[in-house]
C-alpha cells in the first residue's frame, strides 16, 4: 500500500518532473525570441486593403478557393476572422479619427516569442521554430481545441465539418515553404504591391519601425504593436491611428502566456508532495485517539471492576465476620448453656 | 429525474421509461450524426467559441458533481468519521460512474477521439493545465475503479481480490484525495490562460482553489441530493445500517457544506477585493455575479446552517440542491456566460438541441447504469458474506475500530 502511493505519486508528479520541458524557454529570465529569428513588420498607414496577401496566402498555402474572389472588396464592408480555409484576413476600418480614409489591418498568427497555444496544448503538437514561425504537427493532435481557448488573438481555427481528421489551421509565416526553400518571403509578404509587409529578422524590423516612428512622428504612434505584447511577437505593427480601433487588444499586457499558468502547475508537484503526509497525519491521529479511547475504556472497566470486586469482598468479610461473630456468641450462649445446666444438673445430684 | 423501480412489470409505458426511452433514443441519433457529419453537423461551435456544453456540463459540472466519492471518502477513512461508511459505496460508484461519463463525453466533443490516450501514451505536453486534468482523470478513473471493484466481486462472491482490493482502502483513499486536488483545481487553472477572455469577475489568480473548495460543497451536497433520491426509489435495496446511518450522515455532511460554502464565499471575496474588481459589480455582468454569490452561496450556507441547528432534514435537502445548482452556474459562468464576453452578441455561442440532448442522454445513462449496479450489487445494504461486523455492534459502540482492513 505504501508502493502504490509511491508509484501513484511517481506517475502524478514525477512524470512530468522526468520528461518535463520549462514552460518558459528560458527560465527566469525574459526570453526577447531565438536569436536571428524573422518576423513580419506590417504598417497600417501603408495598407491599401487590396485583398492580394489573402490571396498570395490562399495560393502558396493550397487554401480552397474563398466564397468570394480575392479582388471583390465588398467582402470588407463585413468583420472577418480567420477561419479553417483562411489563414488571414484584412479588415477596414471606416471613420476614425485622426484618419483621412479607412485604415486597413491583416490580421493572422501573430506568432508570439512564446505562445499560448504551444504552452496550452497538452501533446506538445505546436512548436515555435528558431525561424519564427509557430507550427502545428497534425499527427499528434486529439482536436481539444484548447490552443483556442488559449490564444488571447483568436488565431488557430478547426475543421468542424471534417469527421474523421478535423485540423487546428492557421498560418506558418511559411515556414514549411521557407525552410524547404521553395518561398523566400511568405506568400503574403510577396503579393504585397505597396511594401506594407516587410519580412525579415526581428531585430532589424523593431529598428526599421523605430526609424520611422522617429522620421514621421506625425503619421505614427509611438508604440510597435507585438514588440512586448503577451511577451513579445514575430509580428509586428505600426499605425496612424490607435490599435484598439482597428480591432487589437490593448489590454493583453506584456505577461508571456505560459507564465499564467506556471504557478498553477508548480503547486502540483507540490500538493503530490504534501497532501499524503498531511492525509497520513490526520489519519494517524484519529487511529491514535480510537486506541486511546479504547483503551481507556478498557482501564474504567477494568477499574470499575477492581472496585466492585473490592467492595464485594468487604461486603463478604462483614457478613463472614458477622457470621463469625454470631456462631462465636451462639457457641458461647452453648456452653454456657451447657456449663449451666451440668451446673444446676450438679446441683440436682447434690441434693 | 425518476426512477422508479418498483412498478408493476405487465406495462413498460411508464413515464420513467418513456422519458428515458425517448432521451436515449435522440442520445443514439446524434451519436450517429457526430460520428457521420463532424462537430458541424451537431454542434454551434466555432471558431470563436471552441468549447461549448460538452465541457461546460459533461466535463466542468460532471467532474465537479463526481467529487462526492473523494469527499466521503476521505471523512470515512481518513479523518476517522467512521459512521458515514455506509454513505461510502454509493458515492464511490456515483464518482466511478460520473467520471466514466465525463470520458465517454469528450469522446464526442474532441475532433480524434481514438487519440485521447496521446497525452500520456504518446506525447505530452507537460507545461499544458490540460495535461495534468488528464493525467489526473485518468489515474483517478482507475482508482475509482478499483474502489468500486470490491461490490462487483462481492456479487459474484470472489473472495480474496476483493480483500487485497479492502486492504489497500487507505492507501487508495489517499491517492483520490490527491488526484482530486489536482484536477478539480486544475479544471479551474485551465482558464488562467485566457485573461483576455473571461470576464474579470470571473477570472481571478485564485480560480484553481475555487474550483477546488467549491468542488467539496459540491460533492457533499450531492452526497445529500442522491441520498435523498435513493431513498425514494431504491428504499428496498438499503441494510439497517444504511438506513441507521443515514441520517447522521445527512447532518453531518449538511454541517460540513455549511462550512465550506462560507469558506468559498470568503475567498471568492477575497478574490475581489484582491483584483479589485468592486467597480464591475454596478454593471450587468456585475448582478449577474452577485446571483451567482449570494444567492448560490451565502444562500446555501446559511439554510445548511440554519437546517443544522433546527435538524431539519426538509430544508438540508433544499440547500443541497441549491449548492448544487450553484456549482453548474459558477461552471457554466466560467466557461460560457463570461467567457468571450467581449465579443458581439452575433458572435456568442448558444447550445444545439442536440447537444443538449446528448448531454440528457449521458446523465441518463448514468442514471440507467446506477440503478442497474445498485439494484444487484451491494451498494446500499452489506453482502451477509463478507460482513466483518454485526451491524448492531457498529451502533452500540460506533468508536469500535474495524478489526483489519478499513472498507468493505
Amino acid at each position: 500500500m505504501q508502493r502504490r502511493t509511491f508509484l501513484g505519486l511517481l506517475g502524478a508528479g514525477g512524470l512530468s518532473a522526468v520528461l518535463g520541458k520549462t514552460a518558459r524557454a528560458a527560465g527566469t529570465k525574459h526570453f526577447e525570441g531565438f536569436p536571428g529569428s524573422s518576423g513580419v513588420l506590417f504598417d497600417a498607414t501603408r495598407c491599401i486593403g487590396c485583398r492580394r496577401c489573402e490571396a498570395g496566402c490562399n495560393q502558396v498555402n493550397n487554401l480552397p478557393p474563398p466564397p468570394q474572389p480575392f479582388d471583390d472588396l465588398s467582402v470588407l464592408d463585413k468583420k472577418r476572422r480567420t477561419n479553417a480555409g483562411t489563414y488571414t484576413v484584412v479588415n477596414r476600418y471606416d471613420h476614425l479619427a485622426g484618419a483621412p480614409g479607412p485604415v486597413f489591418r491583416k490580421n493572422q498568427c501573430q506568432h508570439c516569442l512564446e505562445p499560448a497555444c504551444a504552452s496550452a496544448c497538452f501533446v506538445n503538437a505546436f512548436t515555435k521554430t528558431p525561424q519564427g514561425g509557430v507550427i502545428w504537427d497534425g499527427s499528434v493532435c486529439v482536436g481539444c481545441r484548447y490552443c483556442m481557448i488559449a490564444c488571447p488573438f483568436d488565431i488557430p481555427t478547426f475543421e468542424y465539418d471534417q469527421v474523421l481528421t478535423p485540423r487546428i489551421m492557421k498560418c506558418t509565416m511559411c515556414n514549411p515553404q521557407i525552410t524547404q526553400g521553395l518561398l523566400k518571403v511568405p506568400g503574403c509578404v510577396g503579393a504585397c504591391p505597396v511594401e506594407a509587409l516587410v519580412y525579415g529578422k526581428r531585430t532589424d524590423l523593431i529598428n526599421i519601425a523605430r526609424a520611422r516612428v522617429r522620421d514621421f512622428p506625425n503619421r505614427y504612434l509611438n508604440h510597435i504593436y507585438g514588440e512586448h505584447e503577451m511577451g513579445g511577437t514575430s509580428w509586428l505593427y505600426l499605425s496612424g491611428v490607435p490599435f484598439k480601433d482597428i480591432g487589437m487588444r490593448e489590454d493583453l499586457g506584456v505577461t508571456p502566456a505560459p507564465e499564467l499558468t506556471s504557478g498553477a502547475l508548480a503547486a502540483v508537484p507540490l500538493v503530490a508532495g504534501l497532501w499524503p503526509v498531511l492525509l497520513l497525519g490526520i489519519y494517524a491521529v484519529n487511529k491514535r485517539k480510537d486506541q486511546v479511547a479504547d483503551e481507556e475504556r478498557k482501564e474504567a472497566v477494568a477499574s470499575t471492576l477492581a472496585r466492585a470486586k473490592a467492595e464485594a469482598k468487604e461486603a463478604l468479610d462483614k457478613v463472614l465476620a458477622k457470621a463469625d461473630a454470631d456462631t462465636k456468641k451462639a457457641i458461647e450462649k452453648e456452653v454456657k448453656k451447657a456449663l449451666e445446666e451440668a451446673a444446676k444438673a450438679a446441683a440436682e445430684e447434690g441434693e | 429525474m425518476s426512477m422508479d423501480v418498483s412498478t408493476d412489470k405487465k406495462t413498460l409505458l411508464t413515464p420513467f421509461n418513456v422519458v428515458v426511452g425517448v432521451i436515449l433514443f435522440l442520445g443514439l441519433i446524434v451519436t450517429f450524426l457526430r460520428f457521420t457529419k463532424g462537430l458541424a453537423g451537431v454542434t454551434n461551435l466555432s471558431d470563436n467559441n471552441p468549447w461549448g456544453i460538452w465541457i461546460s456540463f459533461d466535463l466542468l459540472c460532471g467532474v465537479a458533481l463526481a467529487a462526492g466519492g473523494y469527499t466521503t471518502s476521505a471523512a470515512c477513512y481518513v479523518f476517522g468519521l467512521k459512521r458515514y461508511h455506509s454513505a461510502v459505496r454509493p458515492a464511490i460508484l456515483t464518482a466511478f460512474l460520473g467520471y466514466a461519463l465525463v470520458v465517454l463525453a469528450l469522446h464526442y466533443d474532441v475532433g480524434r477521439p481514438w487519440r485521447l490516450p496521446y497525452p500520456i501514451f504518446v506525447q505530452s505536453g507537460t507545461t499544458s493545465v490540460l495535461f495534468e486534468v488528464g493525467l489526473c482523470v485518468f489515474l483517478y478513473l482507475v482508482t475509482l475503479f478499483i474502489e468500486w471493484v470490491p461490490a462487483a466481486f462481492e456479487w459474484l462472491g470472489v473472495r480474496k481480490p476483493r480483500d487485497v482490493i479492502v486492504r489497500m482502502t487507505l492507501a487508495l483513499t489517499i491517492f483520490g484525495v490527491v488526484l482530486s486536488t489536482m484536477h478539480q483545481s486544475s479544471l479551474g487553472a485551465l482558464y488562467l490562460i485566457a485573461p483576455s477572455k473571461l470576464h474579470p469577475l470571473w477570472y481571478s489568480a485564485y480560480l484553481p482553489v475555487f474550483f477546488f473548495v467549491s468542488s467539496i460543497a459540491a460533492g457533499l451536497s450531492m452526497v445529500i441530493f442522491e441520498g435523498t433520491l435513493s431513498h425514494r426509489y431504491l428504499h428496498h435495496k438499503m441494510d439497517a445500517t444504511y438506513q441507521g446511518e443515514h441520517d447522521g450522515v445527512v447532518l453531518g455532511f449538511a454541517k460540513g457544506a455549511a462550512v465550506v460554502l462560507v469558506g468559498y464565499f470568503a475567498i471568492k471575496v477575497v478574490g475581489l477585493a484582491l483584483d479589485n474588481n468592486w467597480k464591475y459589480l454596478f454593471t450587468g455582468y456585475g448582478a449577474w455575479y452577485l446571483v451567482e454569490l449570494l444567492g448560490f452561496v451565502l444562500l446555501p450556507a446559511i439554510l445548511y446552517a440554519v437546517a443544522v441547528r433546527e435538524e431539519n432534514r426538509c430544508l438540508i435537502k433544499w440547500a443541497a440542491i441549491l449548492t448544487v445548482l450553484g456549482i453548474v452556474l459558477n461552471r457554466f459562468n466560467v466557461s460560457l456566460v463570461a467567457f468571450n464576453w467581449q465579443l458581439p452578441a452575433a458572435d456568442r455561442y448558444f447550445p444545439s438541441w442536440m447537444e443538449i440532448a446528448l448531454s440528457l442522454f449521458i446523465v441518463t445513462v448514468g442514471i440507467l447504469i446506477f440503478r442497474f449496479v445498485s439494484t444487484y450489487m451491494p451498494i446500499f445494504y452489506e453482502d451477509e458474506r463478507f460482513k466483518e461486523h454485526a451491524p448492531l455492534d457498529l451502533h452500540e459502540h460506533p468508536v469500535k475500530p474495524h478489526p483489519q482492513g478499513f472498507g468493505h
